[in-house]
C-alpha cells in the first residue's frame, strides 16, 4: 500500500490530475454557497461578455449566468460520471466474474451477450436509449452505465480467468472453500487493479457522454450541465465565444485530470513498476 | 433532429475555416433580365402543388402552377388568372372573367374548363384544404370559355381567399382527365400556366426553371432562369449567401442569429414581408381541463407574469413581435383594442392567493409539467424561459422532453399541462384562428384542433356567425368582441407573432410582390439597372 502511494505521489502527473479533480470537485461542492441561486435564473443582462454587468464569465442569450452554470454543472457532470460509472462497475464486474470463474457454456453465453452491446456504438446506443426513456438524470444514469459495461465485464472476466490459474487459487480450493469465498477472498483482490484504473477512465467517458447528449439536447431540461450550456452557445458562438468555451474548458479539465489520475493510478497499482 | 444539427455544426466549423482564409470571390454581375439562383430547403417530395403543399413544394410549385388570384400585403385579391372577378350582393355567386390569352407551358390555351375541372373534380380528389372549401359550392360551372361561376350553398366570406396557389392550383384537364391523379407521369414533369416551366430536377442537387416565354402577361417575366439549389446544411447555406452564390434564401433557410449578420452585408437585403397569408401567430398552450389551469384568474397570472418582448427579442432574435391576442395584427380583423396584461409579479400573485393557491413554506404554490415542443431550439428556448418567468410567484415548471411523435400524441389526446404551439392563420380568423377556439373542434387525437379543451357558448357563437357574415364592417365588429372575450379569458398565452426573414440580392426588385412572398410566381422580379 505505501509503494503504491509512494509511486502515485512520485508522478507529477499525477498529482497534477489530482489538483485539477479536487477543483471540479470544489467547485461541485460550493456551486449552492456561492451561487445560491437557480443557475437558470436570468438574472443579468443577456449577452454580457465575460466582467461586463459585473458577470464574471458573462452571460448566455437569455441573460443566465455563466459562472454560475459552470459551476452547478460541475455537480451534474461528476454526478452523473461517477453514478454511472458505478452501476456499469457493477454489471460489468458481476458478469466478468461470473463468466470467468464459470467458464463453459455460462462463459459463452455471457461473452457472447457482451458482444451485442460492444457491435453497437456506445454513443449511438446511449442516444437510442435516452431517446426511448425520454431525457432525465435517471435515465441518462441508466444510458451511460448500459453502454459502459461490456469493457469493464470483459476485463474483469480475462483478469478472473487468469488468476483463477494461480496455484493459491487452486489451493483454496482443494482446502474446499465456497466459490463465492474463493470469488471475494482470494481472485477478486489480485484481479482488481486494472478493473479500478479502467473504472476511474470510464468515469471521464461517462462525462463526455453525458455532455454529447445535453450538447444534442437530450440532456435532462431540468439540470444545467456543461455540455448542455455548449449546445446552447453554440449557435453564437460567432458573436459570443464565452457561452460555449468556458463549460468546454470545464468538460477539457475534468476529463484530462481524471485521465492523468487514471494512468498515475495504472502505474501505481502496477506491482513491477511501483515495487521497482 | 438533434443530430443533424451537430453535424451542421461539424460542417460549420469547416466552412467557417475556409471562408476565413480566403472570402470566396462575388459571384458574376447579373444583367437585368438574368437569372436567379434560390436555396431550397428541404428538397420538396413533389413539384405538384394539387397534391403536396409543403412549404418547399409551394416555393417552386409557386413558379409553375398559378390560380385565379393572388393577395396584396394586406389581403386583398390581386388579379391572376382571372382578370377581374364580382361577388353577388348575398354573398353566394363568385364570377370569375379569366385571362384569355394564357397558355400552358405545352402551347395548348388554358379555358374556364380547366378551372372547372381543377375545383370541381381533381382538387376535390386530392387536396383537403381545398375540398374544404369547394364542398361549400353548390355548382362550379363554366358560362363561356373565360368564364367561371362558383355558387354557394350559403354564404362564406373567407372563399374569396381561397384562390391562391397552393391553396386552389390550377392544373391542364387535357393532361389530367381521366387519368390517375396520384401517378401521372406530369407531376415529376409538372406543366403549369406560370411564368416559369419546369425544366429539370436533379434530386438532392437542383430544380432548375426557365422564363416562359408564351406567358400571358406581356415582357413578363424578367428573370431567365431560376435554379433552386438544395442545400441541407445550415451553415452552407449562411455562406452561399455570404458569398453571392445564392441570391435568395426565405422561410426558415437561414438560421435566427444568421439573419442580422446577412442583413447587414452590403450586397444583401432583408425582408419579413410576403408571409402574411401565413402569418403564425406562437403560445404557451394551457389544458384548461385540469386544476387550477381552469380558472380564468390563474391564466391571467401567467399572463401578468410572462415577458412576450424578451421572447421576442432574445428568443427570436427580433424576428418576432410580441402578440397581444388570437390574431396575427398582420392578418385581416386584427383588433388592437383588447386588455393589456401589465407584467407584474404582483397583480400575478394576488390573483393567485385569490383563487387560494396560498404558497407552502419553500413558497411554492403548485407544481405544473411542461411538454417542451421537439422542434428545435427556439421551442426549447421558450420553455426554460417560461419555467423562470413564472418561478418568483411560486409556481414551479418541470420540462419534460418528448420526441415528434410523443408530443404530438400527448397534445391531442390532451395528456400536458402546458406546452407551446403554433398555428398558420392562412388570412382569414374564420380559416385559420377559429379552429383553435371553438368546441365543436375539440377532438381528441386530432392534432391543430381546440386542444387547450377551452369552451365558451359566446366565442361559439361570435366564430359562426362571422365565418358566414358577407359584410366586412359586421365581421369586423363580431371578431373584435370575440377577440375581447378571449383576452379576457385567456384560454393560451400568447407569445409572439412570427417574422421569416426574405433576404434576397440587393439589386434584385419587386421580388416580394404579394403575402405569399417567395411562394408568388416572381413574374415582376427583376435586377434593377
Amino acid at each position: 500500500m505505501k509503494d503504491v502511494v509512494k509511486t502515485f505521489l512520485g508522478r507529477p502527473t499525477g498529482i497534477a490530475g489530482l489538483l485539477l479533480l479536487a477543483i471540479s470537485c470544489l467547485m461541485a461542492v460550493s456551486a449552492p454557497i456561492l451561487y445560491p441561486a437557480s443557475p437558470w435564473e436570468m438574472s443579468g443582462i443577456p449577452f454580457s461578455a465575460p466582467g461586463e454587468n459585473g458577470m464574471l464569465l458573462g452571460t448566455d442569450t437569455l441573460g443566465r449566468d455563466i459562472a454560475s452554470g459552470v459551476m452547478h454543472g460541475a455537480r451534474v457532470s461528476l454526478l452523473i460520471g461517477i453514478v454511472s460509472t458505478l452501476a456499469a462497475l457493477f454489471v460489468g464486474v458481476l458478469l466478468g466474474c461470473v463468466a470467468g470463474y464459470a467458464g463453459g457454456t455460462v462463459d459463452t453465453v455471457i461473452v457472447r451477450f457482451t458482444e451485442i452491446f460492444q457491435t453497437i456504438p456506445s454513443f449511438v446506443l446511449a442516444i437510442l436509449f435516452v431517446a426511448i426513456l425520454s431525457p432525465s438524470l435517471g435515465t441518462i444514469i441508466v444510458a451511460i452505465a448500459l453502454v459502459s459495461w461490456p469493457p469493464l465485464a470483459r476485463l474483469a472476466r480475462a483478469q478472473v480467468m487468469s488468476v483463477t490459474q494461480r496455484e493459491f487459487v487452486q489451493a483454496a480450493r482443494c482446502q474446499g472453500q465456497s466459490p463465492l469465498s474463493v470469488m471475494f477472498r482470494h481472485v477478486l483482490p489480485n484481479a482488481i487493479s486494472p478493473i479500478i484504473v479502467t473504472g476511474s477512465l470510464t468515469v471521464a467517458s461517462a462525462i463526455l457522454i453525458e455532455a454529447a447528449l445535453s450538447f444534442m439536447g437530450l440532456g435532462d431540461p431540468n439540470h444545467m450541465s456543461w455540455g448542455y450550456m455548449i449546445g446552447a452557445g453554440r449557435t453564437v458562438i460567432r458573436q459570443a465565444w464565452w457561452m460555449s468555451f468556458f463549460p468546454g474548458i470545464a468538460i477539457l479539465v475534468t476529463v484530462v485530470a481524471i485521465n492523468l489520475v487514471g494512468e498515475a493510478l495504472n502505474d501505481a497499482l502496477n506491482p513491477r513498476i511501483s515495487r521497482s | 433532429m438533434e443530430r443533424r444539427d451537430f453535424n451542421k455544426m461539424l460542417l460549420a466549423c469547416g466552412a467557417l475555416a475556409a471562408f476565413g482564409v480566403s472570402p470566396a470571390p462575388r459571384a458574376l454581375a447579373q444583367h437585368r433580365d438574368g437569372g436567379l439562383t434560390a436555396i431550397l430547403q428541404p428538397e420538396p417530395p413533389i413539384l405538384n402543388l394539387a397534391l403536396n403543399q409543403q412549404t418547399p413544394t409551394g416555393v417552386v410549385g409557386g413558379k409553375i402552377f398559378e390560380s385565379l388570384l393572388s393577395y396584396d400585403f394586406d389581403l386583398q385579391p390581386m388579379p391572376q388568372l382571372a382578370e377581374s372577378w364580382e361577388i353577388s350582393e348575398d354573398g353566394k355567386t363568385y364570377t370569375f372573367r379569366l385571362v384569355k390569352n394564357a397558355k400552358w407551358h405545352d402551347g395548348e390555351p388554358f379555358t374556364a374548363a380547366d378551372v372547372v375541372f381543377s375545383c370541381a373534380n381533381l382538387l376535390m380528389e386530392v387536396h383537403p384544404r381545398a375540398r374544404a372549401n369547394f364542398d361549400r359550392c353548390e355548382s362550379i360551372k363554366a358560362r363561356d370559355d373565360h368564364t367561371v361561376v362558383f355558387t354557394l350553398k350559403e354564404p362564406f366570406a373567407p372563399f374569396i381567399l381561397a384562390f391562391e396557389a397552393s391553396s386552389a392550383p390550377i392544373l391542364p384537364k387535357h393532361l389530367y382527365e381521366g387519368q390517375d391523379y396520384r401517378n401521372s407521369p406530369y407531376n415529376n414533369k409538372p406543366v403549369g400556366t406560370g411564368p416559369f416551366k419546369f425544366s429539370e430536377w436533379v434530386r438532392g442537387s437542383h430544380i432548375h426553371l426557365t422564363a416562359f416565354p408564351d406567358y400571358y402577361q406581356e415582357g413578363k417575366p424578367h428573370l431567365t432562369e431560376i435554379y433552386y439549389r438544395i442545400v441541407p446544411d445550415a451553415a452552407s447555406r449562411a455562406v452561399a449567401m455570404e458569398t453571392g452564390e445564392a441570391q435568395l434564401a426565405q422561410w426558415m433557410d437561414i438560421e435566427t442569429f444568421d439573419v442580422e449578420r446577412l442583413a447587414a452585408l452590403d450586397h444583401l437585403t432583408m425582408t419579413t414581408k410576403g408571409y402574411e397569408l401565413f402569418s403564425p401567430v406562437l403560445w404557451i398552450e394551457i389544458n384548461n381541463r385540469r386544476e387550477p389551469m381552469n380558472d380564468k384568474r390563474f391564466r391571467q397570472a401567467l399572463m401578468h407574469l410572462t415577458d412576450k418582448k424578451f421572447v421576442a427579442e432574445r428568443i427570436m432574435f427580433g424576428l418576432a413581435k410580441p402578440a397581444t391576442g388570437p390574431i396575427a395584427s398582420t392578418t385581416r380583423f386584427f383588433e388592437s383594442d383588447v386588455k393589456q396584461y401589465e407584467l407584474s409579479v404582483e397583480k400575478a400573485t394576488a390573483l393567485l392567493d385569490e383563487i387560494g393557491l396560498k404558497p407552502d413554506s419553500d413558497g411554492k404554490r403548485i407544481t405544473l409539467r411542461f411538454a417542451v415542443a421537439p422542434y428545435g431550439e427556439m421551442w426549447v428556448r421558450t420553455a426554460e424561459y417560461f419555467r423562470q418567468a413564472v418561478a418568483p410567484a411560486g409556481i414551479e415548471v418541470i420540462l419534460d422532453s418528448y420526441d415528434i411523435g410523443g408530443w404530438a400524441s400527448a397534445i391531442s389526446n390532451w395528456d400536458f399541462d402546458l406546452t407551446t404551439n403554433m398555428l398558420y392563420q392562412y388570412g382569414d380568423p374564420a380559416l385559420g384562428v377559429a379552429r383553435t377556439y371553438i368546441s365543436s373542434n375539440i377532438r381528441k387525437g386530432v392534432m391543430f384542433s381546440n386542444t387547450s379543451g377551452y369552451s365558451n357558448p359566446d366565442i361559439d357563437r361570435l366564430f359562426d356567425e362571422a365565418a358566414v357574415e358577407t359584410s366586412d364592417a359586421r365581421r369586423q365588429e363580431l371578431y373584435s368582441e370575440a377577440q375581447r372575450i378571449l383576452v379576457e379569458d385567456a384560454p393560451l398565452l400568447w407569445l409572439t407573432e412570427q417574422r421569416y426573414p426574405t433576404i434576397y440580392d440587393a439589386r434584385i426588385e419587386n421580388l416580394i410582390t404579394t403575402s405569399t412572398g417567395v411562394n408568388g410566381n416572381f413574374a415582376a422580379a427583376r435586377y434593377a439597372e
